[in-house]
C-alpha cells in the first residue's frame, strides 16, 4: 500500500501523539478488550462443559479442547503452515491485483465525468452478477490451478475498492479543492496534496471491505478444486468426516483475516489520526 | 494598481451575474463590496481571485491580466476551509512550498504570533474555535505576502463579539505591509469600519450602483456620529439600490431582465 500524502515538508509539524491521557485510553482498552472476548469464551467453556458432562458426545460439534488439539496436530504436522501459506498467497496476490485495478479505475471514473458515464453502468452491471458464476468462466480461460482463483479473489477485491475511490473523489469538497486552485498547485500537486489525503480515509475502508470479500472468495475458489489451502481443509475435513478440522480451518480463517484487517487499520492509524470522528470520543460509552 | 475594465459574468445555465463593473483600485486601498443577495459581489471577487473567469472586459493587476490564480492575490473565504490533515502551522505553510524549511518555518512562526495563536501550531485544525480558525485562514493568506488580498465575508459565521474583534485585528495586520484589501461583506458597520472606500451594488444582473468613500481616520469609533452618518448613508444607497424603479443609468435596454424580479 502506498501512501505518498504527506510530504516530509507537511509532516513537520504535525501534532504529536503522546498526550497526558494515553495511560487511562490505555486501561480503558483493555476493558474493551475483556468485554468483547466474553461472550465466545462463555459460550466455549459451557459447550466444552456440557461435553465433559456427557450430555453430549460432541462428535458433530467438536468443544473447544478438541479444535485446539486439532489445530495443534496441524500444526505440529507442518500441514497448518503449507495450508495456511497457499491461502495466504492466493489472497495476496488477488488483493493486489484487484486494489489495483480497483484504485486506477476508480480514480479515473471518479475524476473524469466522461469516462465515468462510460464505465460506470457496465462495471455496476458486473457488480450484480454471483461470484461464483464467475468460477466456470475462469477455468475455462485460466486453467485449474493458481491464475483461475487468484482471478476471482481480484474481482471480489475490485468492486468495494473501485466504489469506494470512485465515491471518494465524488466526495471531497469543492471548497477545500478551490482552495488548493487559489494556491495555484498544479495537477499533480493539487492530487498529492488534497485529493489523496482527502480520500484517503474512505480509501482504507474500502481495502478493508475488499480484504474482507478477498477472504470470502479464497474459499469458494478453494472450495472448487484445490490441493491444498484452508478451504482445502474445510472440503477435506466434510469428505473424511471431520468436523473438528473444519473448524480448525474457520477458526484459521478468522484469525488470520482478523489479523490482516488489523493490519490495514494499524498501518493507516498515524495518516489518520486527524480525523474528527464519532468512534474516537464514543469507546467508552 | 488593480483595474477592472468593464468586467462582465454569464453562468452557463445563462444567468447574468455581473454588468460592465469598473473600477481602479490602488496599492494599499480597502474596497469594500456591499450590496443584497444576487449583486455579483462573490462573482466579481472571484474574478479577481481568477476562480472563474469573467465572461467579458477584463482584469488587470499592474499590467497583469488576471485568468487564473496569481501568485500575488491571494483570498479568504467565509469558510476557514483548513486542510483538516494537516497541523495549524502546516495550514499556514501551505502556500509557502517553494521556500527553503528553515525560512518557511520562521515565517510560519511569525504569523501565528501575529494573529495570537503561537501556541496551536501544533494541534489539528478540529480543535480550534470558529474564531480562531478564520485567523488561521487569515495567516494562511497572509503568509505569502500577497499584494491584494480578497475576502469573501470572511467574518459573517462568527458572533458579534469575535467578529468586531477579528475586524480590529485585520486592520492591525493589514498594517504591516498594507496589501490592498478588497472585501466583499452584506454588513454595512464592517464596511464602515475597515474601508476607504464602499462599492455598494446593486442585483440583478449585478453592478455598480455607487461608490461612498470612506475619510474617516482610524481607528474609528463605531460609536461616533460621524460613523453612524456614514452608515445612514450607505444603508440609504442600499435601500436605493434594490428599488426597482430607478432608471438604469449606464444602458437602456438591459433586455428587461433588471426588472424582471
Amino acid at each position: 500500500m502506498t501512501v505518498p500524502t504527506m510530504t516530509a515538508v507537511e509532516m513537520s509539524f504535525a501534532p504529536s501523539a503522546e498526550s497526558p491521557r494515553t495511560t487511562g485510553r490505555r486501561t480503558r482498552r483493555l476493558v474493551n478488550v475483556a468485554l468483547g472476548l466474553a461472550l465466545p469464551v462463555v459460550l466455549g467453556a459451557a459447550w466444552e462443559w456440557v461435553v465433559h458432562a456427557g450430555w453430549s458426545d460432541g462428535r458433530l460439534v467438536p468443544p473447544p479442547s478438541v479444535i485446539f488439539a486439532t489445530l495443534w496436530d496441524l500444526a505440529r504436522s507442518g500441514e497448518l503452515w503449507v495450508h495456511t501459506r497457499a491461502t495466504v498467497l492466493r489472497v495476496a496476490a488477488g488483493f493486489a491485483l484487484g486494489v489495483a485495478a480497483g484504485t486506477a479505475v476508480g480514480a479515473v471514473a471518479g475524476y473524469s465525468g466522461l469516462s465515468r458515464r462510460i464505465l460506470d453502468p457496465t462495471l455496476q452491471a458486473l457488480r450484480s452478477i454471483p461470484s461464483i458464476a464467475w468460477v466456470p468462466l475462469f477455468i475455462l480461460w485460466f486453467g485449474i490451478f493458481e491464475e483461475s482463483k487468484v482471478a476471482l479473489i481480484a474481482v471480489g477485491v475490485f468492486f468495494p475498492v473501485y466504489l469506494g475511490v470512485m465515491g471518494a473523489i465524488l466526495g471531497v469538497d469543492r471548497k477545500i479543492v478551490e482552495v488548493g486552485r487559489a494556491f495555484r498547485l498544479s495537477g499533480p500537486a493539487l492530487v498529492r496534496r488534497i485529493l489523496l489525503p482527502a480520500v484517503l480515509p474512505s480509501y482504507i475502508v474500502s481495502l478493508r471491505s475488499g480484504l474482507g470479500l478477498g477472504w470470502m472468495f479464497v474459499v469458494a475458489a478453494e472450495l472448487l478444486g484445490a490441493s491444498e489451502g484452508l478451504g482445502y481443509l474445510l472440503i477435506d475435513g466434510q469428505q473424511l468426516g471431520k468436523p473438528a478440522q473444519i473448524v480448525a480451518a474457520i477458526v484459521a480463517f478468522a484469525v488470520i483475516g482478523k489479523v490482516t484487517d488489523w493490519l490495514i487499520e494499524v498501518a493507516a492509524a498515524p495518516f489518520l489520526r486527524w480525523q474528527d470522528a464519532y468512534g474516537q470520543q464514543a469507546g467508552g460509552a | 494598481m488593480l483595474v477592472l475594465d468593464q468586467v462582465g459574468k454569464t453562468y452557463p445555465n445563462g444567468v447574468n451575474a455581473l454588468e460592465r463593473f469598473s473600477a481602479t483600485i490602488n496599492r494599499g486601498e480597502i474596497v469594500a463590496v456591499i450590496g443584497g443577495s444576487g449583486c455579483g459581489k462573490s462573482t466579481l471577487l472571484r474574478a479577481i481571485a481568477g476562480l472563474d473567469r469573467a465572461s467579458r472586459g477584463s482584469i488587470t493587476l499592474d499590467g497583469d491580466l488576471i485568468t487564473a490564480p496569481h501568485g500575488k492575490i491571494g483570498i479568504i473565504f467565509q469558510e476557514p476551509r483548513l486542510l483538516p490533515w494537516l497541523s495549524v502551522a502546516d495550514n499556514v505553510a501551505f502556500g509557502l512550498a517553494g521556500l527553503p524549511k528553515r525560512e518557511r518555518a520562521g515565517r510560519v512562526a511569525r504569523a501565528l504570533d501575529r494573529v495570537g495563536l503561537a501556541d496551536k501550531a501544533r494541534v489539528w485544525p478540529r480543535e480550534l474555535s470558529g474564531g480562531q480558525a478564520q485567523r488561521v485562514a487569515i495567516a494562511r493568506a497572509l503568509v505569502p505576502q500577497p499584494e491584494v488580498l480578497l475576502l469573501d465575508e470572511p467574518f459573517s459565521a462568527l458572533d458579534a463579539f469575535t467578529r468586531s474583534d477579528l475586524q480590529d485585528h485585520l486592520l492591525d495586520l493589514w498594517a504591516d505591509a498594507r496589501p490592498t484589501l478588497i472585501l466583499v461583506t452584506h454588513d454595512v458597520d464592517e464596511a464602515v469600519v475597515l474601508a476607504d472606500r464602499i462599492v455598494v451594488m446593486r442585483p440583478r444582473p449585478g453592478r455598480l450602483f455607487e461608490e461612498i468613500p470612506v475619510f474617516l481616520s482610524r481607528p474609528r469609533d463605531r460609536t461616533s456620529a460621524l460613523f453612524e452618518d456614514l452608515k445612514r448613508r450607505v444603508l440609504t444607497s442600499l435601500d436605493q439600490s434594490l428599488d426597482r424603479d430607478i432608471p438604469d443609468r449606464r444602458e437602456k435596454s438591459v433586455s428587461g431582465e433588471a426588472m424582471w424580479w
